[in-house]
């Protein structure tokens, strides 16, 4: 047994701190904004997790994971609009997004997972562009360019109290309201916790093992006897599900879902960038992603408004550091890290400082 | 002989087989529409836009088949050349109400400024971007679309997210009338000029040292290296042009939609893709077959099918997958 570098126990210690941070995010972090954070990376850490299986596990580029993400947060939203606020809506409105996204899973698998790689990205990226396009044109049940607002189960409303105190107002703990928020954000980080263990379990085992020998030489793989064609489709349909199920989870939680939170091509980017920043084929590497690249969205935009204000008079500056402008600086740190550092910030690190 | 014989019995098979798949489709379409006078309007924008989209996808398709390189990025130069087009055209507007030959000295300017971006940003992009990641097929599909990622902010960044009206020389507006049938002049523009540059690409490959290195190259890279020559130096050249292409394509739909948002290049990357795929990669013939399928299939079934025109387009790749794996007309392995 190998013993791990100094780089492993810091990503072990980064991995700890930031479970802990999530895990007691509404009592640390008492703001409406900080806790719509702390959810958004909870997803995200699932769904660029269930990713890094396809892309760091096993080398398939697909670009149509968003896609089953939207299937499962328009299976569960259409069910609770037209069914209303109950938990048969939640449990059909999933397992419908669960279906859709392994049948569409099986067959671009089947049909594609054959070719090389490049064409099944391809692929892929033609089958999400055209759901994206669907989802806006059949606005009748999805709501079109608007989305569709709808009530989740009266457990997490904000106004249902959960414990009482003696006068029957809401029950504080350390000063925060034991209210449905509170559930909601629970019930949002344990789903997540349980599907990321289920997934870093599943990378653990012979079937983990088959699947890098399928990433480092695909011909070899199947000489030996593994059929990769099968597992690759069974890798493709399994992540299609997590980001199904993420997808049910996150749409329960922000009680809205349209085409910018649930299915737009830039939600593909942000994993995309997520894996590689993190880095791929590490479990690690996807919290890692999640969480830098979510407090960026949310943070570095406020930082970048005053740098372009303090570059005002040169030119074109000002307009790539605007706040919009973002994606520029990720897109170009992005080339930086699959030039220098593929392995990502987890990958590169855990090499470093090997132990005597 | 025999050798010949076969294969010429081959060609003239495919020739029957495939390449008049744009003419069955053609034919069945007139039988659904019934009238022949919008189906001659749908047929001339479904060839237009077949030539327009085949000029953004000839380069992909001749890059990969070189190199194995396929360039996610491809679109910026799309986006590029129709807002560099836009810009020039936007500037010489003086120019393009002062009679033909003025209007005609602009839009070649504005043409040439979006070939020449090509060119430019080509050899930036292939030397910077692509070329430390040869042969390294994840790291490139993830590089490209990094550097897709940056150009479309850099776009944002210039020309601001409002969308940008194209003007057009007087003498390219409007339409003929021939009885009941009208014909815009723009779309036969198009299908000249894609015309042209098929015919020119042809000539190329067919009839010059290059081309003939180029095929090699695309049928076997390391024999032609083996044999000294440089096949990265012709990769270099090969690239550009297909930026090249790819920006005066960019250009041409500029024209041709008339207001232009940075999102276009993205919109058209999914059916360059799709025309790349159908046509099988590498090949020139095929590319143009997999555009004018594409091009008349989207223009038909909007008519037709209103709802469906979007699906349309996958429905059709997966269809012809099923049929051919490698697409209609591979020239690749």
């Amino acid at each position: 047994m190998m013993k791990d570098t100094y780089g492993t126990l810091a990503v072990k210690a980064a991995m700890a701190l930031i479970a802990a941070l999530l895990l007691f995010a509404p009592f640390l972090f008492q703001d409406v904004r900080a806790i719509e954070v702390a959810a958004r990376i909870c997803i995200f850490i699932v769904l660029v997790a269930s990713y890094d299986l396809l892309i760091g596990y096993t080398g398939i580029v697909s670009f149509a994971h968003t896609m089953f993400f939207g299937f499962g947060a328009y299976g569960a939203a259409i069910a609770l609009r037209q069914m209303g606020p109950g938990w048969d809506a939640v449990a059909l409105g999933t397992l419908a997004g669960l279906g859709l996204s392994l049948v569409v899973a099986t067959v671009i698998g089947l049909i594609s997972l054959r070719v090389k790689a490049i064409f099944f990205a391809m692929i892929t990226l033609a089958a999400a562009s055209v759901v994206l396009v669907l989802a806006s044109q059949l606005s009748q049940l999805t709501g079109g360019e608007d989305g569709i607002t709808y009530r989740v189960p009266s457990l997490f409303k904000t106004a249902t109290k959960l414990a009482v105190d003696e006068e029957g107002k809401v029950l504080r703990w350390f000063g925060v309201r034991l209210n449905g928020k509170l559930a909601a954000y629970y019930f949002v980080f344990f789903t997540s916790l349980v599907l990321f263990l289920l997934m870093l379990r599943i990378t653990v085992s012979p079937l983990g093992t088959v699947l890098k020998a399928i990433r480092e030489n695909e011909a070899r793989a199947e000489a030996i006897g593994y059929r990769v064609v099968a597992y690759r489709t069974f890798v493709f349909c399994l992540s299609a599900l997590v980001a199904s199920l993420a997808g049910s989870v996150y749409s329960i939680w922000l009680k809205y879902t349209g085409p910018d939170t649930a299915l737009s091509f830039a939600i593909m980017i942000d994993i995309l960038l997520m894996v590689v920043i993190g880095g791929m084929g590490t479990m690690w590497g996807a919290v890692v992603g999640a969480v830098l690249m979510v407090m960026a969205q949310y943070y570095l935009r406020d930082l970048m408004g005053a740098a372009s204000e303090a570059t005002a008079g040169l030119p074109l500056l000002p307009e790539l550091l605007a706040p919009d402008r973002w994606l520029f600086w990720l897109g170009i740190l992005f080339i930086l890290l699959v030039y220098f550092f593929p392995r990502g910030i987890v990958g590169t690190l855990m090499t470093r400082g090997v132990r005597a | 002989m025999s050798g010949v014989m076969t294969r010429a019995s081959e060609t003239l098979g495919r020739f029957g087989g495939v390449n008049l798949l744009p003419l069955w489709i053609a034919l069945a379409a007139f039988l659904l529409i019934g009238v022949p006078s919008s189906w001659v309007t749908l047929t001339v924008a479904g060839l237009a836009m077949g030539m327009m989209v085949f000029l953004m996808a000839s380069g992909l398709s001749l890059v990969f088949g070189l190199m194995d390189v396929l360039n996610f990025g491809h679109s910026a130069f799309v986006s590029f050349g129709a807002f560099v087009a836009a810009t020039v055209l936007a500037a010489l507007g003086g120019w393009l109400d002062g009679g033909p030959l003025l209007a005609s000295a602009a839009l070649a300017c504005a043409l040439i400024a979006a070939i020449a971006f090509g060119l430019a940003a080509g050899l930036f992009f292939e030397r910077v971007i692509i070329k430390p990641v040869y042969r390294d097929h994840l790291r490139q599909i993830l590089i490209t679309m990094g550097a897709l990622i940056v150009s479309e902010q850099i776009i944002l960044a210039v020309w601001g997210g409002t969308p940008v009206t194209v003007p057009r020389p007087a003498f390219l507006e409007g339409a003929w009338i021939i009885g009941d049938v009208s014909i815009e002049i723009y779309r036969l523009f198009a299908f000249g000029l894609g015309a042209l540059v098929f015919l020119g690409l042809i000539l190329l490959l067919n009839r010059t040292r290059i081309g003939l290195l180029i095929r090699a190259g695309v049928e076997n890279r390391e024999m032609v290296e083996s044999l000294g020559f440089k096949i990265d130096r012709l990769f270099i050249g090969v690239f550009m042009l297909g930026s090249a292409l790819a920006a005066l394509g960019g250009a041409m739909w500029a024209g041709y939609e008339t207001l232009i948002t940075p999102a276009l290049g993205g919109e058209m990357m999914i059916v360059v893709f799709i025309v790349v795929i159908i046509g099988g990669l590498g090949s020139i013939e095929g590319t143009l077959l997999g555009a004018l399928i594409v091009g008349l299939t989207a223009n038909y079934v909007g008519y037709l099918a209103p709802k469906l025109a979007l699906a349309s387009n996958m429905i059709l790749m997966m269809a012809i997958l099923m049929w051919r794996p490698s697409g209609l007309r591979p020239a690749v392995k």
